[in-house]
């Protein structure tokens, strides 16, 4: 089977054996990257463009080695460089971009919804790597391959996501992701940072960290923007980090050997404790099969179907 | 020039007036009116309004004119042309222009634009300077160079203490307050309401007490200071509260809602639409219902647009940069005339809503067809369908969220002051 639509814009709406299909195409692509040569000729003579919009070191990387490893030509552009700053509008400046003739656009943006913005107006394959706090689909993927990968299935699994639910897309990305496959959903926060109709989305609201953890089978930390502070979201990182930080201590009274995630970039000592992201953690994972995902999207974007792969 | 009106339905709710009736124009005032042949008016202009409404004049008491400063947007000129296609004789356009209309220069600027328009205009003067809500207006000045009215419209004035002084000071010339109630530490970077579809589309939300506790602040204010209080754009169930609630404690205090907040919800905004993106912002389905029960039990006392055009490039692109606003002249008779349809309004109060209402809370005697008067007259054919097609409108700007509606009932002709 291939994908329905030729963008990736969001997980929302995807059903299970697209997300399927998906993660079983980025298996056969994780190989590639523990190989000599990490090199298939794929995507030879496709162009992908790094359109980023707002900072980004992690994912930004992972999607050029994602296009370098299956031989396509990554252009990366970034605000500073762009001429976003001689304030040409979104819709111009991709334009431009499509007019040099490329097949996909990977789309970095403040703005939520600025993903589907362009995707309405080009030709192009659209992939959202994170929209304001709307989705990053690619981040939901990747953590349930990881998920996948550790302990052999999502279906029945018990998800804890903690933190700033609020702001965050790769919460909205795996709560859509995770129900959709079967997975039970569990949203904490302080009351600050969730937004109201998550119970809607499928996903239950704990306040209370212990009870949210408890009988969890993943923890997914996410990052907290320390200057939300300032927006009277918390009153210090001291007490947000007691509340709502994972330790050693909050991990072990958990009951299980819970799986331990986190998108990045890390506070240490705030959402997570330095001993629990260093040796309880399968993050270094995610990342690695960041890339393998990104591989298969694209693939998968580009026409290809799992078992050309 | 004079003109007979013959066979048409006279809704007239100011004199009650509620029958097929022959209306004579002459001189650019109302001269008769008189059983259907009863008025013979040899030399006059005549109009077969056989089947059709015949209604005072309506009036908009909130438009955005965009002159002078962004011309791009809308002129006095289009604006007004795209009011006479709606409908209306008349329409009062907001301050927030550049510069600000917070002077008597600029007031006599926009009248003096005004003056061949295809409808009237009154202008609507700012409360503060620059409607930064720090330093009083000269509302003497305003007052006198034509303004009947106040606001900030567009900003809240967020110092209660200014309010208050503006409320007080506006009582020297009878001057309407009308507040853009908005509390905006509570809305602060949002762009759509605060609920299930903000989360969804991971868009910032503006909660529906941003409106409230504004609206109940400035009741307050009103009451301690007796100043007559006309609240904008009223989109909430709680501010429809709190309004009924005041009204019937005796509060000097009168209301408007807009079109699209009895029409459409938040559901609008889903694709990330910028149509559907305006300020206050479109709520959900108990708010629309209270703001039809608001109308229904005279909570709200009027329909007006909060026409607010936006050039296609401000609209097209990311959400949260673009602009909040949509026009409403062109298309507000029609969906308010979907309202009567569904049986949610009587026909005589949603004219009353778009004529003699805002025309007495102005204090600008206009709004009724009374013998006399200034001959500004809308006639309604209210069983034409048609199909809202914004490439057509007269405005310059087709920012709407009701692009391809199906409506039925418009105005077929307008006449202002005699004027056809």
């Amino acid at each position: 089977m291939a994908l329905s639509s030729k963008d990736l814009l969001g997980i929302k709406g995807m059903a299970a054996d697209e997300i399927k299909l998906i993660l079983d195409t980025a298996a056969t692509f994780r190989d590639v990257s523990e190989r000599d040569i990490k090199k298939v000729p794929t995507l030879r003579g496709k162009t992908v463009i790094n359109l980023f919009y707002e900072a980004s070191t992690r994912t930004r990387t992972s999607f050029e080695l994602a296009g370098k490893r299956l031989s396509a030509d990554v252009i990366n552009i970034s605000t500073s460089t762009s001429s976003v700053v001689k304030g040409e509008t979104l819709l111009d400046t991709a334009r431009n971009i499509e007019a040099m003739k490329c097949n996909i656009i990977i789309v970095r943006h403040s703005c939520s919804g600025a993903p589907e913005f362009l995707s309405t107006r080009l030709k192009s394959s659209v992939i959202n790597a994170g929209d304001g706090f709307h989705e990053h689909p690619t981040q939901a993927l990747l953590d349930m391959f990881t998920i996948r990968e550790k302990l052999g299935k999502l279906e029945g699994l018990t998800v804890a996501i903690v933190g700033d639910i609020a702001h965050s897309r790769v919460a909205r990305s795996n709560i859509y992701g995770l129900t959709a496959m079967g997975a039970k959903v569990r949203v904490c926060g302080p009351p600050t940072m969730v937004p109201p109709g998550l119970d809607a989305m499928g996903a239950k609201v704990y306040y209370d960290m212990d009870k949210a953890v408890e009988g969890a089978d993943v923890v997914m930390m996410l990052r907290l923007q320390l200057e939300r502070q300032a927006a009277g979201l918390f009153p210090g990182v001291r007490e947000y980090a007691r509340l709502y930080g994972l330790n050693k201590a909050r991990l072990e009274r958990s009951g299980k050997n819970v799986v331990v995630m986190h998108p990045g970039p890390m506070n240490r000592g705030v959402e997570i404790a330095s001993e629990v992201a260093d040796h309880s953690s399968v993050i270094l994972d995610q990342v690695t099969n960041g890339v393998a995902v990104r591989m298969a999207v694209m693939f998968l974007l580009s026409g290809g179907n799992k078992t050309e792969a | 020039m004079n003109i007979l009106i013959k066979n048409g339905h006279v809704i007239d709710p100011a004199n009650k007036v509620d029958e097929k009736l022959d209306v004579l124009v002459t001189d650019g005032k109302v001269a008769k009116l008189g059983k259907p042949g009863s008025i013979s008016a040899d030399g006059a202009q005549v109009i077969d309004a056989s089947g059709k409404l015949v209604v005072p004049g309506l009036i908009d008491m909130h438009v955005h004119l965009r002159e002078p400063g962004f011309e791009y947007k809308e002129t006095i000129a289009t604006g007004t042309a795209a009011a006479k296609a709606g409908g209306f004789t008349s329409v009062c356009c907001m301050p927030n222009t550049n510069p600000v209309n917070d002077s008597r220069s600029v007031t006599e600027f926009i009248l003096s634009q005004a003056k061949n328009a295809s409808a009237r205009v009154f202008p609507i003067g700012a409360i503060s300077k620059g409607s930064k809500g720090e330093e009083l207006t000269e509302m003497a000045e305003l007052h006198a160079a034509g303004c009947f009215a106040v606001s900030d419209d567009g900003k809240p004035v967020m110092s209660a203490a200014i309010m208050r002084r503006a409320m007080e000071y506006s009582k020297i010339f009878d001057l309407l307050v009308i507040s853009h109630c908005e509390d905006s530490s509570l809305s602060d970077k949002g762009v759509m309401n605060e609920g299930v579809v903000s989360t969804e589309l991971g868009l910032r939300g503006i909660p529906r007490s941003a409106e409230d506790v504004m609206t109940g602040r400035d009741i307050s204010l009103a009451e301690l200071t007796g100043c007559r209080l006309h609240i904008a754009h009223v989109s909430t169930a709680g501010s429809v509260r709190i309004i009924r609630d005041a009204k019937s404690r005796g509060v000097k205090v009168t209301a408007e809602t807009c079109p699209h907040y009895f029409s459409l919800t938040e559901e609008a905004v889903r694709g990330y639409n910028t149509m559907a993106k305006m300020n206050p912002p479109l709520r959900i389905a108990d708010d629309v219902a209270a703001i039809k029960q608001g109308l229904k039990d005279g909570t709200i006392d009027v329909i007006a647009t909060d026409h607010a055009p936006h050039a296609q490039d401000e609209k097209s692109g990311e959400f949260d940069y673009a602009p909040f606003g949509v026009v409403g002249l062109e298309t507000a008779l029609g969906l308010t005339l979907k309202l009567v349809d569904e049986g949610a309004l009587s026909l005589s109060e949603a004219v009353r809503k778009l004529t003699n209402n805002p025309a007495s809370i102005l204090k600008i005697g206009k709004g009724t067809l009374t013998i006399g008067s200034d001959a500004d007259i809308t006639i309604v054919d209210s069983n034409i369908e048609w199909t809202v097609d914004a490439s057509q409108f007269k405005s310059k700007s087709r920012n709407t969220p009701f692009n391809g509606w199906k409506l039925r009932g418009r105005a077929v002709q307008t006449i202002v002051g005699g004027r056809l």
